[in-house]
């Protein structure tokens, strides 16, 4: 019994620590005067491996992802002779939900684990101790480019897979399905609104990208430098920030699309 | 010996429960090789990274040039670091870029000098390495010795005061061996630099070193130069630099006693 | 050091993002067309809203020049009270306007549905400012209501 309880206080006390260690860590890293001409080219070359590189699984799972949803809402809709609302359920589902929970769990499945076995490689082969000893922060040379590159793609990602992803639906429900175009698109501009879902929407891939870029820099910042402590490390970055995006999904539609 | 560039006074490391450093205290003179030496396992490695502030010690002081590295602030200790500088055992060289861009590397961040004039002293720093040759190369094309070599060329961009060699020799094959000796001796003689050399490498030590440190069993076992050293009466010493399999160090990790165990019976 | 190449992607890739929230703006959600501008406000007092909500449209002849803002019960009478955000530049309705809510087809949700009305000086009948109440409004259709009025017009044709 008290064997237990001690092994509670040490798992609170181990998860608080890393909690720390991880606050300490984005403090450090992004908490400081911006050089230009140092960040510019850092910043460009991980926007290119985050964002560019993330670009083809994003289109394609978007296309999909609009494509059955329409072939879905179709056969469900068609049954009340409702199948004008296509374009809305598409464009709404897409907009509050899948757009930045698919489009955070791809992320974190292409670009976190990434940064992770990155990240945990420069450090097992000693190229982050070598930064500091040559008087050059890693956090800021290393962590702090690739947080931001995140933080700036996957919201841009998100929108791109909401917009390929109607385009998708307009495919299947329009061009095959016969659904009018005109209906599908105005239908949906009268049920969509900016603020309420397209910015909730962007809201809502902001912060999932916050906590994925930030879980991914400091998994592979904080592994066991070992190759099967990045292979861990990684493995972590991709199961945590999937969990914790569901989780925040929930709370944050619960705060946004509940009166 | 005349002035010490690093002091090392009643330093004590603890890694969780474990102690690595026992109350040691040592000297590192200005422009001469020193060498730390000792089985592996006892924190060799642990104490250059003491000595680069990257760990702080449990208690004792740390004094390069004059200053106290453990009690030092943040911003302090990156421009007292600009001074020194580091080779790691694996060389630790930035994996996406090439050689060249490798050592321009500390160049470009600590000074504003226009970039023909970096490309000059790059080319310096490679000659003097040898690898003027290999500069477009990525690390990923290096054999381990070059790659070493690389590492010690970006080492030296900056023209240090100290360097800390991490197992120079481990891992290399006779000829990169004996390439490796010759540079850390000329680098030494030819520029001044203060040398720490952390390696279980006996006969090359012995060929480079000015003076030796043993270390073992948390403390400093032997001192002394070369020559000093291999006269030392302590059997541990003897045993280390000799090369023996069993001795002070046993050969057997501790057990219970061997028949007891293969009978089964409780220890 | 960026290569040229990766500044082209990298830029590319903005600007696909960039043009996607566009379109998710404009084509989709249709915000640059009297989304966000000025609006002022009106009032209306209903018997009943029916299923109104919050947000939904109030509009003039088909054409949307507004939304509901805020529905709650008058404190001494327990009527219930809808503001009616109405955009600026529609602006000019009379005070003989009058107000209904309808239903958008058999299912659908309910809105507010405007009828301008005429605006007469002779009369004394002006435009409607700010903060006015709307005074003529028929309130919502309820499906029981709607039955019991049937049964009773049969029982008394009888």
């Amino acid at each position: 019994m008290l064997e237990k309880i001690q092994s509670l206080g040490h798992n609170t006390i181990y998860i608080i620590a890393g909690l720390g260690r991880a606050m300490m860590m984005l403090l450090s890293a992004i908490v400081q005067v911006p050089n230009p001409k140092k960040g510019w080219p850092l910043l460009m070359n991980q926007l290119f491996s985050v964002g560019v590189l993330s670009l083809l699984i994003i289109i394609v799972s978007g296309t999909f992802i609009g494509m059955v949803i329409a072939l879905q809402g179709y056969t469900i809709l068609v049954g009340y002779g409702a199948e004008a609302s296509l374009g809305p359920m598409v464009a709404l589902s897409i907009i509050r939900e899948l757009g930045p929970v698919v489009t955070a769990l791809l992320f974190a499945g292409r670009a976190g684990s990434a940064l992770t076995a990155e990240i945990g490689l420069m450090k097992a082969t000693e190229q982050l101790s070598s930064l500091e000893m040559m008087a050059v922060d890693p956090l800021r040379r290393v962590i702090a480019p690739r947080f931001w590159a995140g933080l700036i793609s996957m919201p841009l990602l998100s929108a791109i897979f909401a917009a390929v992803a109607i385009l998708g639906g307009h495919l299947v429900g329009v061009d095959w399905l016969g659904v009018d175009s005109g209906t599908y698109w105005s239908v949906m501009q009268a049920e969509v609104d900016w603020s309420n879902d397209v910015l909730n929407g962007v809201i809502k891939s902001v912060v999932f990208a916050f906590v994925i870029t930030w879980i991914a820099v400091y998994k592979g910042y904080d592994c066991v430098p070992t190759s099967e402590g990045i292979s861990r490390a990684t493995t972590a970055t991709v199961v945590q920030s999937s969990l914790i995006v569901l989780g925040l999904d929930f709370i944050l539609t619960a705060l946004m699309f509940t009166n | 010996m005349s002035e010490n560039l690093v002091e090392i006074k009643n330093l004590s490391f603890y890694r969780e429960e474990r102690c690595i450093y026992d109350d040691i205290s040592l000297n590192i003179p200005k422009g001469k090789v020193t060498a730390i030496m000792g089985p592996s396992g006892i924190g060799k490695t642990t104490l250059l990274r003491l000595i680069g502030g990257q760990l702080k010690p449990d208690s004792g002081q740390i004094l390069f040039a004059g200053q106290d590295i453990p009690s030092l602030s943040r911003s302090k200790l990156y421009t007292l670091r600009k001074k020194m500088s580091m080779l790691f055992q694996s060389g630790a060289l930035f994996t996406d870029m090439s050689v060249f861009e490798n050592v321009a590397f500390p160049m470009r961040e600590h000074s504003r000098l226009p970039e023909n004039l970096i490309e000059k002293m790059v080319m310096m720093k490679l000659e003097a390495v040898g690898l003027r040759g290999a500069m477009h190369l990525k690390p990923g094309e290096l054999s381990g010795g070059m790659a070493r070599r690389a590492a010690l060329a970006r080492a030296i961009a900056l023209d240090p005061e100290l360097i800390l060699y991490d197992e120079p020799f481990a891992g290399q094959d006779p000829i990169s061996m004996g390439v490796v000796v010759r540079l850390i001796r000329d680098l030494s003689d030819a520029l001044g630099l203060t040398s720490v050399v952390v390696s279980h490498d006996v006969p090359e030590v012995m060929s480079i070193a000015d003076y030796i440190y043993i270390v073992a069993e948390q403390k400093i076992i032997g001192q002394g130069t070369p020559e000093q050293i291999s006269e030392m009466k302590s059997e541990l010493v003897q045993q280390f630099i000799q090369g023996e399999a069993d001795g002070p160090v046993p050969f057997h990790y501790p057990a219970q006693s061997y028949k007891s165990q293969l009978l089964g019976e409780d220890p | 050091m960026v290569s040229k190449k990766i500044e082209l992607l990298v830029g590319l890739f903005v600007a696909i993002g960039i043009a996607a929230i566009l379109m998710l703006a404009l084509k989709v959600a249709n915000a640059g067309i009297a989304g966000n501008g000025e609006t002022y406000q009106l009032y209306a007092k209903f018997d009943n809203i029916g299923g109104l909500k919050v947000r939904s449209p109030i509009k003039v002849g088909g054409v949307v020049v507004g939304r509901v803002e805020n529905i709650k019960l008058d404190q001494e009478d327990y009527m219930p009270i809808v503001t009616l955000e109405i955009y600026s530049n529609y602006d000019n309705f009379s005070e003989a306007t009058s107000v209904s809510i309808l239903t958008a087809g058999l299912l659908g949700e309910q809105y507010l549905g405007l009828d301008p009305g005429f605006l007469d000086e002779e009369l004394d009948i002006g435009v409607l400012q700010p903060g006015d109440f709307i005074e003529d409004t028929k309130p919502a259709l309820v499906l029981e209501e709607l039955i019991g009025q049937f049964l009773f017009s049969q029982d008394s044709e009888d």
